[in-house]
């Protein structure tokens, strides 16, 4: 490319930056868009304005008033009765729910990137059958996987404690593949080369090296495992009977099944509990946006 | 690489490989027996169970219950609504999102997100809510504009769980099939434009060939998803059990069997089989789309 071209070709991409494409150039057709898309944004919100609208009312309220607009200022009742009822169980669950999804992503992550460090830098026998288990397993639905687990963990006695949750969350297929996918992004081989020469065990080097350079991918992979095991409901259902060690959505399924089996109407506590439920993961979401959004679209190549 | 560096880097690998082992190898095979076995009452059921081989007679009987292939069926139809309604609408907003400048895209792209940051069963508490003709606010409106319509009916049911999923999984894929829609070079759309191509014309000939891998994927995605739907019409039964049945969905069988009857080797049956359907439908899928792009 010569000096002219180049020059040539930056200028028609700040152009190009500078400028939206041309469908939108013309008014007509720019309005049009934004009317499209402001209409699926009314329809991505609107349910969510209207559970934050019907947190904040109390059961008359709920039942009369326009659902899309406010009557009277009852959230922190509905708060204090969410936190109360049957002895603060909620926050139980609640509480639940952290540790399955903070301790068991923190281990499935720590696993999943020394496993991916494994598969992407060196060559050892039978390693591309444990790639080939990875993405295979992606397929393998979860009532497969689940039910057997259950039996297995009942007669080892692991069924209704803790440990039903937080073992299944250690081992994390598409962590794996997403540790090895950074891995390969991000760590040289001159660089392992070069620790070699030094003196480094191979240990020290991924605790002090590997884990050090993977800070970015690990935070992705984390965060993609924690909001995974928190929205989990077929495993938690499934291997977890009493409600102690429920989770959030489990409490909440069963809250919004009461109504039908013993005529206890808990809608007010269920919206409320649902709205909370949702604030860690828009915590999460906003503070980590830029590592999810490549999860999200790393997420679909596999 | 020489051999000790070898097995060192395997060894990163060992404790997945282990629990791997024990959390997917061990329960597929553990499910593949016990679908080869029957439990026999001895006596009149007091005596215990006893297990008895009987090859593949669950697999008949799971390839002929009505109830399995009809749950089955049911949701195989759905998804042939759903997924490309669904996907239809997430490409639009894509190819409307690559024609806004970059920042009232990055804006509008939040904002359609939002219902993906949205717990599966809190996502299904809303809708139940907003459905609901006691709290909900779509009756009003119905009322409004003369339409009576009762979201729980049973020809109501299932338009109402593809809403609650499409509303759930429009930003999501909106988000793959833009990613896909940027990487496409621009001057492409220029040359097109130059030779005179009307917005639509590019958008149709041009823009959406290229997502068509995108699409391809979501759509997979989309698939596998589907087949295993439990969450959503879960919690619909709680709501209105008449016409969401326990037997609605295959995995809400699947689950009955193994925690209602007590049948493990039925419901292990169950399990196998609906990974095969699972293996067979993405296979077709997969092959009927990429023909056309050989």
């Amino acid at each position: 490319m010569t000096l002219t071209e180049e020059r040539g070709a930056k200028a028609r991409t700040v152009h190009r930056l500078n400028r939206p494409d041309p469908a939108a150039r013309s008014r007509g057709g720019q309005r049009f868009l934004l009317v499209g898309l402001a209409l699926a944004s009314v329809y991505s919100l609107f349910p969510v304005w209207w559970l934050i609208v019907a947190s904040t009312k109390d059961r008359t309220g709920l039942y009369q008033s326009n659902g899309l607009w406010f009557s009277g200022w009852h959230l922190w009742d509905n708060l204090e009765q969410l936190f109360t009822y049957e002895d603060g169980i909620f926050l139980r669950w609640t509480a639940n729910s952290f540790l399955y999804a903070g301790v068991g992503s923190l281990g499935g992550t720590l696993l999943a990137l020394a496993t991916g460090y494994g598969l992407a830098r060196f060559q050892f026998p039978g390693r591309n059958l444990v790639f080939a288990c990875v993405v295979g397993s992606f397929l393998i639905p979860i009532a497969l996987l689940t039910l057997p687990l259950y039996l297995l963990f009942s007669e080892i006695g692991l069924v209704d404690t803790p440990w039903a949750m937080l073992i299944p969350c250690l081992i994390n297929p598409f962590s794996v593949y997403l540790a090895k996918v950074y891995t390969e992004a991000t760590i040289p081989y001159e660089l392992l080369e070069a620790a070699r020469i030094d003196g480094a065990g191979e240990l020290r080097i991924f605790f002090s090296i590997v884990l050090r350079m993977m800070t970015t991918g690990g935070a992705t992979v984390f965060l993609l495992a924690f909001v995974n095991t928190w929205n989990a409901f077929f495993l938690p259902l499934t291997v977890l009977r009493g409600e102690e060690n429920w989770t959030l959505n489990l409490g909440l399924y069963n809250w919004s099944g009461k109504r039908l089996e013993s005529g206890v109407d808990l809608t007010s506590l269920v919206l409320t509990g649902a709205l909370l439920s949702i604030v860690p993961m828009a915590i999460m979401m906003v503070a980590m946006r830029r590592y999810w959004r490549t999860g999200v679209t790393l997420g679909a190549l596999k | 690489m020489t051999r000790s560096l070898r097995w060192k880097g395997a060894a990163f690998t060992v404790p997945f490989q282990l629990g791997f082992v024990f959390l997917y190898l061990l329960p597929i095979g553990y499910a593949v027996h016990q679908s080869l076995y029957h439990e026999q009452q001895s006596g009149l059921g007091l005596g215990g169970a006893t297990e008895e081989f009987v090859g593949l007679d669950n697999y008949q009987q799971g390839l002929t219950d009505s109830k399995f292939m009809g749950s089955v069926l049911r949701v195989v139809l759905f998804a042939c609504v759903q997924i490309p309604v669904m996907l239809a609408v997430s490409l639009v907003l894509a190819l409307f999102l690559d024609a806004l400048t970059s920042k009232a895209a990055s804006r509008f792209r939040i904002v359609l997100l939002v219902p993906y940051m949205i717990p599966g069963v809190v996502a299904a508490i809303v809708w139940l809510n907003l459905y609901s003709p006691d709290v909900g606010p779509l009756t009003p409106i119905g009322d409004f504009f003369g339409f009576d319509w009762n979201f729980f009916a049973p020809s109501m049911v299932w338009p109402s769980i593809g809403n609650l999923l499409t509303w759930h999984g429009i930003g999501y894929n909106m988000v793959i099939i833009y990613s896909a829609l940027r990487g496409v070079p621009r001057e492409l759309f220029e040359a097109a434009r130059l030779d005179g191509a009307s917005e639509l014309r590019v958008a149709l000939s041009i823009k959406i060939p290229f997502v068509r891998g995108a699409l391809v994927l979501t759509g997979m995605l989309s698939i596998i998803q589907m087949l295993q739907i439990f969450n959503e019409p879960a919690l619909f039964r709680n709501v209105t059990p008449q016409t969401v049945d326990d037997s609605f969905t295959p995995i809400m069988i699947i689950y009955n069997q193994a925690f209602n009857a007590g049948n493990y080797h039925y419901a292990a049956t169950l399990s196998v089989l609906l990974a095969l359907i699972l293996g067979v439908a993405s296979f077709l899928f997969y092959r009927l789309t990429s023909r056309e792009a050989d």
